[in-house]
């Protein structure tokens, strides 16, 4: 097997993995933020607690999201050395613009939120949980930009063989930003509120601590729902963009051989034949695509034979058609568990302001189990933005096959891969270990980490 | 001055902010195990970092992606050619950024001995392979006509690049035991203070030998002739001077000079290798430059007032978060 191949597993296996955590980190930041500044404004000490139980999570998880970026910077130099050369001018800018505006303002007033709970006033550290907040945030809005430019390239003009910045405004005012961007954001917002009403869920259970849960389920709840719904809509938006912007990740995420009929039906269910290009049996809704891409019940969408013919015309012979399974089903699982996490929510928020969540000790199994669908539809969303795009690195420009490093060998690659993969696994399975204890501590327990319990720690 | 100068400036002063700040938190991480000897000394060892590490990890990634951006090429062949020393220096930084966090969770011996150690080896070996990695910028690696490096690790690995790994580890430690001196009270100060007056002698006299190893292996002096300037000597005469200041008790100048002994050193590195950035071996028309390895004008031009916009607030807060935990580590306030 090629350098290529390993570098391709190396990056999704790092970049999924990555993105396990950059979410909920957000999200958590967010909630944490809300409940601090209730705090501010109240002085009550339940949304104190809450800040600091849910901060222990917040910080477990966060460690893993700064170390594992980290790597997401280097490989592109490490593995992708051609696509660093052939794209740097352009896409290195809104890497340097998120260490420069973003890294450094979540770090640094990270340690002042953890470390500064009775060295900074009450504001100023309310301050610095706003500023964690907005510096991941405004990493994702740099990072996005960066990987706006890869789906559909603006603000360039091509010099020497190599992409050029022609105009950093274009870049940042990219259409496919400006989608994928509030949908990422809005989608990790929702992961933070089902980590916290799951883990609520779980202590309401077990009855521990209930003021503090029944409060933070309440608070994640009004989060969540508006969060996934916003996500939902944002994510319909993004779609139609995309059928105008990359009608071929459109058309493999509908498994769309043929260019459809005027009023084209949704495919719910298919079963895909790749090698004769054609679906075998199918579960169809009718005007649903037309209506999914355009709104309206009629609209033609194009397909991926019709697709593949314009392509060789304009890029030469090549296969543009991108894994359509693995888009097709990514795009369905992920909507699937969006729209049951805005069922969930609704129906939890409901029960949360009714008084009645300990009446339905089922619904809250469900909730802990929900923990799992931000994740399978931040994961699944990632995919088939990233494997919808293929073969092609950055849209009608670089093949990915040609952005690998020329010298680094397979053998390398394959060392780094399987080094990466070990030493990630380990940590997955540290870090659950972590949260399941903190959880099961729960916030009550004297905890000589935070400052609440100074007393605990042993004198000399 | 050119916008590729500017660059190449500013990403040499994001590597010196990375060497300064990551320094004492790479020394006081090598000397948790060995400088601690109960937990609750450990600890107070890595709450004195607790609040600063990972601000001051950012300059790398900042400089890593400064790189990219201003100078794309510098930073594919670098990080292709330096392969499996990054891969090495990537996974001791994760461990050790976890460790921090991870430790302190579980209240059993053999874990938090576990991370100790994961902290000692994280905090270790990147100050190390950064060593190695600038003598072998300043000496030159096989670099073909189309900038690819196409040596293997071990063309990496010389006398001269481990005298040099062993250069920067050892001024670190240096550096962080004087920080410990700072930010700890009484018994640990006092160890600290010590293991300052063993390494101090060691630290000067192997960095000595690397610089006069620098004269006889690379250009980076031999292009200014045997009088090197101010920038070097000074380092020299800093480094020096850290003894007598240890002596004296005066801690707070003995970690300034050492500090500006790793100013100076970088500055001397970068000074000497201008304009290129990656020296080839091979072929000195093959080496990468500051004009050959860099982006267009408009981006840099882009990038020059980004950076000019937010760094002056970066360095701000950073100078306050340090003045915010001035204080020493006390016993009862340990967060890690």
């Amino acid at each position: 097997m090629s350098n290529l191949f390993f570098a391709r597993t190396q990056f999704g296996v790092t970049t999924v993995y990555h993105f396990l955590y950059v979410p909920m980190t957000i999200g958590l930041a967010f909630l944490l933020a809300l409940m601090e500044t209730v705090y501010f404004r109240t002085g009550n000490e339940t949304y104190k607690k809450m800040t600091q139980f849910w901060g222990k999570l917040f910080l477990i998880n966060f460690a893993v999201g700064v170390v594992t970026g980290i790597m997401q910077e280097f490989q592109f130099g490490m593995n992708w050395s051609d696509y660093s050369r052939f794209v740097g001018d352009v896409f290195g800018a809104p890497l340097a613009v998120e260490a420069l505006a973003a890294f450094f303002l979540e770090s640094t007033f990270l340690g002042i939120w953890l470390f500064g709970w009775d060295k900074v006033s009450k504001g100023v550290h309310l301050l610095s949980i706003w500023l964690v907040f907005i510096g991941t945030t405004l990493s994702a809005f740099w990072i996005l930009t960066a990987n706006s430019f890869m789906q559909e390239p603006t603000g360039y003009a091509m010099r020497g063989g190599h992409a050029e910045m022609a105009s950093f405004g274009a870049l940042v005012t990219n259409m496919q930003q400006w989608f994928e961007f509030p949908h990422v954001l809005f989608a990790a917002l929702t992961t933070g509120a089902f980590f916290i009403t799951g883990v609520s869920a779980y202590q309401l259970i077990k009855k521990r601590a209930v003021n503090i849960f029944r409060t933070s389920f309440q608070v994640a709840a009004i989060v969540g729902v508006v969060a996934s719904i916003l996500t939902a809509v944002l994510g319909h938006d993004q779609a139609q963009h995309i059928v105008r912007a990359q009608p071929m990740k459109m058309a493999a995420s509908e498994a769309l051989w043929n260019t459809s009929p005027e009023h084209a039906p949704w495919t719910l269910f298919t079963v895909i034949d790749t090698n004769k290009k054609h679906n075998t049996a199918a579960i169809k809704i009718p005007y649903g695509l037309s209506i999914l891409a355009y709104n309206q019940p009629t609209g033609k969408v194009q397909g991926m034979n019709q697709l593949q013919a314009q392509y060789e015309k304009k890029y030469g012979p090549g296969n543009y058609i991108p894994p359509v399974k693995t888009t097709f089903w990514s795009f369905r699982i992920m909507v699937l568990a969006g729209v049951l996490m805005i069922l969930f929510s609704l129906y939890g928020l409901y029960l949360s302001i009714k008084g009645k969540l300990k009446e339905h000790p089922f619904f809250l199994k469900i909730m802990i189990l929900s923990i799992s669908l931000p994740f399978i539809a931040n994961t699944t969303g990632w995919l088939m933005t990233e494997i919808g795009r293929q073969p092609w690195a950055v849209f009608g420009l670089l093949k990915t096959a040609s952005g690998v490093s020329p010298t680094v060998t397979a053998g390398m690659v394959l060392t780094t891969l399987l080094g990466f993969a070990l030493v990630y696994l380990l940590l997955i399975m540290t870090d659950i270990f972590l949260f399941v204890k903190v959880i099961k501590d729960g916030p009550d327990k004297e905890n000589p980490d935070s400052d609440a319990a100074d007393t605990t720690v042993p004198s000399l | 001055m050119t916008l590729n100068a500017l660059w190449f400036i500013i990403i040499g002063l994001l590597f010196t902010g990375f060497f300064f700040l990551e320094g004492f938190d790479f020394g006081v991480g090598i000397l948790v195990p060995l400088l601690g000897r109960n937990d609750t000394e450990r600890r107070v060892l890595i709450n004195s970092i607790g609040p600063f590490w990972d601000a001051n990890e950012v300059w790398l990634i900042a400089a890593g992606a400064s790189m990219f951006a201003a100078f794309p090429n510098w930073y594919a062949t670098l990080f292709s050619g330096f392969y499996i020393a990054l891969f090495l220096m990537l996974l001791a930084l994760i461990g050790r950024g976890v460790a921090f966090e991870y430790r302190s969770k579980i209240e059993q011996p053999k874990w938090r001995k576990f991370w100790d150690w994961v902290i000692f080896a994280g905090s270790l070996i990147p100050p190390l392979l950064w060593g190695v990695a600038l003598a072998d910028l300043m000496k030159g690696v096989p670099i073909d006509g189309h900038m690819n490096y196409v040596g293997t690790f071990f063309d990496l690995l010389s006398w001269y690049s481990v005298l040099g790994g062993l250069s920067v580890v050892l001024l670190f430690v240096l550096h962080g035991a004087l920080f410990i001196t700072l930010r700890t009270a009484e018994d640990i100060r006092d160890r600290a203070r010590n293991v300052a007056m063993k390494t101090g002698g060691l630290t000067t006299f192997i960095l000595f030998a690397f610089v006069v190893a620098t004269y006889i292996e690379t250009d980076i002096f031999t292009k200014i002739g045997v009088d090197p300037g101010s920038i070097p000597i000074v380092a020299g005469l800093a480094l020096v001077s850290v003894r007598f200041l240890v002596q004296a008790k005066h801690y707070a100048w003995a970690f300034a000079m050492t500090g500006i002994t790793i100013i100076l050193s970088t500055m001397t590195v970068f000074v000497g290798l201008y304009p290129r950035v990656m020296i080839s071996s091979l072929n000195a028309n093959w080496s990468l430059t500051v004009f050959n390895a860099s982006s267009n004008t408009y981006s840099l031009q882009v990038m020059t007032v980004v950076a000019l916009t937010i760094v002056p607030f970066v360095v701000a807060y950073q100078i306050w978060s340090y003045w915010v935990f001035r204080k020493r580590v006390k016993l009862d306030h340990l967060d890690y």
